[in-house]
This record gives C-alpha cells, sequence and structure tokens, in this order.
C-alpha cells in the first residue's frame, strides 16, 4: 500500500486490502475491468488503486453512456434541433459532448432551442406546454435509463401527444461486454458488474460471460468498499478455480432483475440491427429503437437526419480507453488539448467517463504518488 | 446522470397511482413509480431515484449508506440533486 487518502470506511478498507493482498498468488497478475462508469469514478475518487496490490489492474470499461454515443449521432442530435419549430432536450451531461461540428452547447449558442432536463418526463411537460413546437427527447443510457423513456412513450401516446418524440440512442450493456472479450487485444481475468443496469436486467442474462468465456463477473455496488469487496470476491473465485456470476450488491439488485421494468422496455423498444458505439465501432444487436407500434414518436422517422458516420479526431484514443487498453493518460492529448472545458472526447465530458474521472482526482494523487514516493 | 438518490416515499397520488411523492434529503418531489406493479410501492418505502424514476427498493440503512456515499462525491452528486431538485414531472 502506498499512498492513502482517508474515507469513511479506510480501516475496513485496509482489512479488505490485506485479504486481497493474501488472496494473490505470487508472480500473477489480475487484471479486472469495471464495466461502469460509476465503479470508474469511485475508484479515482477515492484512491482505491492505491490499497490494491500491483499485481491487481483494475481497466475501464464502456459503461458510461455519454462516453460510447459517436459523433455522427450528436450532428443528427443538432440537425434536428436547428429546425426552428424544435425544442431539443437532453440530460446535462450530453451539452459538452463533441459531434463532428461542435456540441450541443455550441448549437444552442448558436441560436437553436436545446434545454436541459432531468427526467423525460420534464421532456414530456415541455411538449404539453408548447403544442405549436415540436419537442425532442435526446435518450441516452443503458438498460438502467431505457425503461423510463418507454414509460415516457408510453404516456405520450396515452395522452395523444403529437408533438413529442424520441431520438433514441439507448445501448445495452451484453453485447459491449462480449465484443470486449472477443478482442484480441484484451486479456481481462474478470469483470465488476454494473450496478445500476442489474437492477433492471438482473444477473442471469451474464452468465454466458461464465460458460462461454470462462471468466467470473461479480455484480458491484458503488461504494469504495463495494468495489473492494468486489474484487476479493473475483479472487476467490480464481483461487478457487471457480467461474461464477455473483452479486455483491443484492440489498440493491435482485437477481432476477425488474421484471415490471423489463416487461415495458420490450414493448416499446427494440433492438436494431447494428448501432455505432464511439471508439468500439459497430456492434450488432447492441442499441434499441422504438418499435414498430410506437413509431409515431421516433424522432429518426418524423425527421430527416443526416445519419452520416463521422470519424473520430485523429488525436482521440477514447476507443482504446473504452475498452481498456489505453489508461486516460496515456491518450496524446490528455490534459493537454484534451481537458473537460475543452473535451476532445467523450470520455473526457461525463464524470463517469473514464478521462474525466482520472481528470479530476486521480492525477493530483498520482503527482503526489510521484512525490512522496522514495525514488 | 448515472447516479440513483435514495428517497422516502411519503405519499402514493391517489387521482395519479403511478406517481408518488418522495422525501430526498429534506425536500419533497413527485417521482414516477411505473416501473413497479401497482401497490408494489407503498408509503414509507425507501426507493433509489434515477431520472425521475423509482429504480429500485432499497431499505433505510441502504438509503442512509448511499446518501453518505453520495455526498461524498461532491459535486457529482450536487449537480444531480440541483437537477432533481428542478424537476417538475408529473
Ligand atoms: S484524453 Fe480526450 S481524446 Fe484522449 S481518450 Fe480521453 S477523452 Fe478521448
Amino acid at each position: 500500500m502506498r499512498f492513502v487518502d482517508e474515507f469513511r470506511d479506510a480501516e475496513q478498507a485496509r482489512a479488505l486490502a490485506a485479504r486481497i493482498a493474501a488472496r494473490c498468488e505470487p508472480g500473477r497478475t489480475y487484471k479486472f475491468m469495471e464495466v461502469c462508469g460509476g465503479h470508474t469514478h469511485t475508484i479515482y475518487q477515492h484512491g482505491l488503486e492505491d490499497y490494491l496490490p500491483e499485481q491487481v489492474e483494475l481497466v475501464h470499461g464502456p459503461g458510461c453512456p455519454v462516453c460510447v454515443i459517436p459523433m455522427g449521432r450528436v450532428d443528427d442530435a443538432i440537425a434536428i434541433a436547428k429546425r426552428p419549430e424544435v425544442i431539443l432536450t437532453s440530460f446535462g451531461d450530453m451539452m459538452r459532448v463533441p459531434g463532428g461540428d461542435g456540441s450541443f452547447l455550441d448549437a444552442k449558442a448558436a441560436g437553436a432551442d436545446i434545454r436541459m432536463v432531468y427526467s423525460p418526463l420534464d421532456a414530456l411537460k415541455i411538449a404539453r406546454q408548447h403544442p405549436d413546437r415540436q419537442v425532442v427527447f435526446m435518450a441516452i443510457g443503458f438498460e438502467t435509463t431505457a425503461p423510463s423513456t418507454a414509460v415516457t412513450v408510453l404516456r405520450a401516446k396515452a395522452e395523444g401527444l403529437a408533438n413529442f418524440s424520441v431520438f433514441c440512442n439507448h445501448v445495452t450493456i451484453l453485447p459491449a461486454i462480449k465484443a470486449i472479450l472477443d478482442s484480441p487485444d484484451q486479456r481481462l481475468d474478470g469483470f465488476l458488474g454494473p450496478g445500476h443496469v442489474s437492477t433492471v436486467i438482473g444477473c442471469e442474462p451474464y452468465r454466458f460471460i461464465a460458460e462461454q468465456y470462462a471468466k467470473p463477473l461479480v455484480v458491484a455496488g458503488f461504494e469504495p468498499l463495494d468495489i473492494l469487496h468486489s474484487i476479493d470476491m473475483l479472487l476467490a473465485q480464481l483461487a478457487d478455480g471457480r467461474c461464477e456470476i455473483e452479486n455483491q450488491y443484492s440489498r440493491v439488485v435482485p437477481w432476477d432483475g425488474n421484471p415490471t421494468a423489463l416487461k415495458v422496455l420490450g414493448d416499446v423498444l427494440e433492438l436494431r440491427p447494428f448501432f455505432e458505439w464511439r471508439g468500439l465501432g459497430f456492434i450488432s444487436h447492441s442499441a434499441l429503437r422504438l418499435s414498430e407500434a410506437y413509431a409515431d414518436f421516433d424522432a429518426e422517422r418524423r425527421f430527416d437526419v443526416p445519419g452520416v458516420r463521422v470519424a473520430d479526431p485523429q488525436s482521440c484514443q477514447c476507443g482504446e480507453v473504452l475498452k481498456g487498453v489505453l489508461k486516460p493518460w496515456e491518450c496524446k492529448v490528455f490534459g493537454t488539448a484534451c481537458t473537460p472545458e475543452t473535451p476532445i472526447g467523450t470520455c473526457m465530458v461525463s464524470p463517469e467517463g473514464a478521462c474525466a474521472a482520472y481528470y479530476n482526482f486521480g492525477r493530483f494523487r498520482r503527482q503526489r504518488l510521484l512525490q512522496v514516493t522514495p525514488r | 446522470m448515472c447516479l440513483g438518490i435514495p428517497g422516502e416515499v411519503v405519499e402514493i397520488m391517489t387521482d395519479r397511482p403511478d406517481l408518488a411523492q418522495v422525501d430526498v434529503s429534506g425536500v419533497r418531489r413527485a417521482i414516477n413509480i411505473g416501473l413497479f406493479e401497482p401497490g408494489e410501492i407503498t408509503e414509507g418505502d425507501w426507493v433509489l431515484i434515477h431520472v425521475g424514476f423509482a429504480l429500485s427498493k432499497i431499505d433505510e440503512a441502504e438509503a442512509t449508506a448511499a446518501m453518505d456515499f453520495l455526498k461524498s462525491l461532491g459535486d457529482a452528486y450536487a449537480d444531480e440533486l440541483t437537477a432533481l431538485r428542478s424537476s417538475t414531472i408529473d
């Protein structure tokens, strides 16, 4: 253990750290991916890597919904927002995400009516208040968020709101994990499974990771102790030669997820044949759109969108960061050309993005570490 | 946006059974409980709130622990709470 920032449960964390260290086989290294951006945030904020032995490496995964939106989709949304009759509504996290030609904030400054909302239901309310305008909700998020969009569409239909539609960018977590497992440049020993996604989908859908790829996965909570505890559970599985799906976060995540949410999701949304993920390219059956019965509320059908694929800037290495191949600070523009104020890539925008989390917390730790560690 | 904020259900709205009043750190807000079957969420329950929807039922001890943790996040939590407060869903 090197340089440790104190937090509430530091004592328990040290005890867990000792157990983790004791479980590591001499000479063996362990590489675990935390799939969810919320985990990445906790890991950097609390300096959890300092509690882990050198043998255990955490790599950051693709589970930040803002980070995986490709540039072309931002451009498409802006093209819709530029129509005079449109009010585009979006979560605050999307506002700075760069597209091929600027972000929502830039488009807003140039006159487009783009408004931040907390909930898709706030967007619905704006639609009710402005019957003369077209209100479009920019839907992003994994299975955690998609059911909320689905309920909102159901309400819009029940109310007969003809001026509301959804620009759907919901993505699903399993194909992304599969793409990473299939990627030749990544060798992983196990996964920390996403906490909130699992409240909806449950733990069973991860089974293929254990059965077909022989990797353990532990669904993990977001507190520092949850993450350390989950790493301990992964190491225990490896030590026993087991390979299972386990639920560390059972106080929030039911094993079978939320069947009501899954049903609404399945009624209103359907899988797209393929979808582009920033940095990961096209992944088949990895995203959702409105199903045929709700096509009237699909902004992609209501408005013409350019739908062009925009290549990421050459300097941007978000793809490698999202796959966990590169650490944030290994990107050439990290902290120089790319900062949270002037992001080049998406991972720098959302607080759950690996680059932003590292920029906000890890960087200072690293500087201090370099200062305090005797050479 | 991916944070879940704990709140205590103080009232199920009789005229709109898909909505509930919750108390989040002393602030009352309406949230949607349509991701649960009618009757599954009742007054006095604690829920994790995500984008204006009850996402998961939790117990009070978890709610307190989750709240302490969120406070430790600083800005990310403050922003989420400000956004929740600005929301007036109905
Ligand atoms: S530093 Fe910026 S460009 Fe580089 S990977 Fe991170 S977000 Fe992408």
